[in-house]
């Protein structure tokens, strides 16, 4: 019987970060594409952002397990990540990457159900509960009408919503969503943004990287990356975050307040 | 539009079913003309009157029964190896030759066939005797995993598809430099390696349906159950390793099934070319599925294809015989470029 990750959370004592990461230095290749990063990641939403090159996929990458790191510690719900078997990190850890190399003749509630094999490996049969978690990752993310369709037959909004599908399957406690939005409506971004806050108000540490600095504003916290090194990490509505934020994206942006919400504004005259 | 609309209609299960079926249907009726098709073209009723008086035993139990079940073997362990590159290369045009697991058997066959040549033995593919043939199969067996491991290595992990299949021709041009290199020295191995190169289902004994068989008992289970692996790495290579996939090791058992496929199916055959890539393609076509399914139809469906080749090569200008591999290497060329046209129409 696997256990609900969620419930580990909630034994865990609310403070601790359900992902933390101290000291981080991440290399590519001969470029260093994170510097000395320590950042912790708790229940609720919390948004990467930076201008290109920042190194928000590579941090990303970083905490899902994916990417080693060259000095620094990773700690997932207090243990540390390489101390965690590949099965069950990848229980607790779900990772959506930036789509583009998806390849196969499965169909959508196939690939979604990809999602369980963290839980079932290899080679048991899925239970009620697996069919139950697929169907409503599959409802979540709006793509439950043509579950029977193949993912090279859909657009990429609609593959796009799949794999946000897959990634919600593995009904993790950590969610890491490289660029989710890519490739939605706003109709859809939107509907992604209460999904994630759903999840995030249901004890879920949501990260996500976000280029679109509207979207990110409306996360409950959000983390500046510039040039592999961590600028700030603050309240999605602290002034002082504000400041930073406009520091790093070069003074081309303002950010204004309308109604209850902050919002990011191209600014031309500089 | 309608008839597009209803033929997706059909629920993918009933299309797997079917194509079970299909195959299941068409291997018997393959092994049943197998058994008929000789020398004297289509003989049915001879092999009727010969099977009531008794006297088939040693043409159609000695000749033609091993060959034709060897040649669904053989076509079997080339279908499954094609759905196993496809899936683990991710790039549906992998065949398991071009990853040079074929130059790589084939050199090996070749040192073993001037080796021996040198040693005075004389062995080849239609004299070689129970010890020189699993000497055979073992050396190609070495070589196809050899020839695949240097293509990982040239191409440095199987992540980039271009990258693989460039260092696929690389490894299949050296390698078979190296077996030219081999045949200029020991010129007797050169008619054993044209043999070995154009593809024979003509040798096949009892003993190398035993070898084949048991090459598909220990190569199928493997890559059975890691089939959903390989459904996993349609999500690509971090999507996979993201759901807590080991895939150093998924990916070495997958090589190691693949080339033990290959290699027990060249040493037998030779290089029968275009089953293995051709056979997953028409299962995808047939009855799109996860590869559970997919690896266990293409295995089906290379046995029905290379069989079917073979009867055809026995029988099409009897009582001459056509080389099988000719008759592959036609066939799969021509749906290769049909698949062409059509995607040049899409």
């Amino acid at each position: 019987m696997t256990p609900t990750p969620i419930a580990e959370i909630a034994a865990a004592a609310d403070t601790a970060p359900a992902l933390q990461a101290d000291a981080l230095s991440v290399s590519l290749g001969r470029t260093r594409a994170l510097a000395d990063v320590s950042v912790g990641f708790t229940p609720g939403w919390t948004a990467i952002v930076g201008p290109n090159g920042a190194g928000k996929s590579t941090l990303l990458r970083t905490l899902a397990g994916l990417q080693t790191a060259d000095a620094g510690e990773l700690r997932l719900l207090g243990r540390p990540l390489q101390a965690w078997p590949d099965r069950a990190r990848a229980a607790r850890i779900a990772w959506l990457g930036q789509q583009g190399d998806t390849t196969g003749e499965l169909t959508v509630r196939e690939v979604v159900h990809l999602g369980r094999l963290p839980h079932l490996g290899l080679f048991a049969a899925p239970t009620a509960r697996d069919e139950a978690v697929v169907d409503a990752a599959l409802h979540d993310a709006e793509c439950a009408a043509w579950q029977d369709r193949r993912l090279h037959e859909l657009s990429g909004g609609e593959r796009q919503r799949v794999l946000l599908a897959r990634a919600l399957a593995v009904d993790a406690p950590v969610l890491l969503l490289d660029e989710p939005t890519t490739h939605l409506d706003p109709p859809h971004q939107v509907a992604l943004v209460m999904l994630l806050r759903r999840r995030a108000a249901a004890g879920v540490a949501v990260v996500s990287v976000l280029h679109d600095l509207a979207l990110a504003l409306l996360a409950d916290r959000v983390v500046v990356l510039e040039q592999g090194r961590l600028r700030a990490t603050g309240r999605s509505d602290d002034p002082a975050l504000h400041a930073v934020l406009i520091a790093v994206f070069g003074g081309a942006i303002r950010i204004e307040r309308i109604g209850e919400r902050w919002v990011p504004i191209a600014s031309l005259a500089r | 539009m309608t008839i597009a609309l209803s033929l997706a209609a059909v629920p993918d299960w009933q299309r797997r079913r079917r194509l079970a079926w299909r195959l299941a249907l068409l291997t018997l009726v393959l092994l049943l003309a197998g058994l008929a098709a000789g020398s004297e073209g289509w003989s049915p009723l001879a092999l009727w009157s010969a099977w009531r008086h008794g006297d088939a035993t040693l043409i159609v139990g000695q000749i033609r029964a091993p060959r034709t079940l060897g040649a669904w073997l053989a076509g079997a362990l080339l279908g499954l190896a094609g759905a196993v590159a496809q899936g683990l290369f991710r790039n549906p045009l992998a065949d398991p030759y071009l990853l040079g697991s074929a130059s790589g058997a084939s050199l090996a066959v070749v040192l073993v066939l001037a080796a021996s040549s040198l040693a005075g033995d004389g062995a080849g593919l239609a004299t070689a005797g129970a010890v020189a043939r699993f000497g055979l199969v073992g050396a190609a067996f070495a070589g196809a995993l050899l020839g695949v491991m240097l293509t990982l290595l040239l191409a440095r992990g199987a992540e980039q598809t271009t990258r693989l299949l460039l260092a696929g021709v690389v490894v299949g041009v050296l390698l078979a430099a190296a077996s030219d290199l081999v045949t200029s020295a020991a010129p007797d191995a050169l008619r054993g390696k044209q043999a070995f190169m154009l593809g024979s289902t003509g040798f096949l004994s009892w003993s190398a349906c035993a070898v084949l068989a048991g090459g598909l008992a220990i190569a199928l289970p493997p890559a059975w159950w890691l089939a959903r692996a390989l459904d996993a790495l349609t999500l690509g290579e971090d999507g996979a390793r993201s759901l807590g996939l080991a895939l150093p090791r998924v990916r070495a058992a997958l090589v190691a099934a693949l080339a033990l496929a290959i290699g027990v199916a060249v040493s037998q055959t030779g290089l029968i070319a275009f089953v293995g890539l051709v056979a997953p393609h028409l299962v995808r076509r047939f009855a799109p599925a996860p590869h559970g399914y997919t690896l266990l139809a293409s295995a089906a469906t290379g046995g029905c294809l290379l069989l079917a080749a073979d009867v055809f090569a026995r029988s099409l200008i009897a009582p001459q015989e056509l080389p099988v591999g000719v008759l592959t290497a036609l066939f799969g060329g021509a749906y290769l470029v049909w698949l062409l046209h059509r995607r040049r129409l899409a």
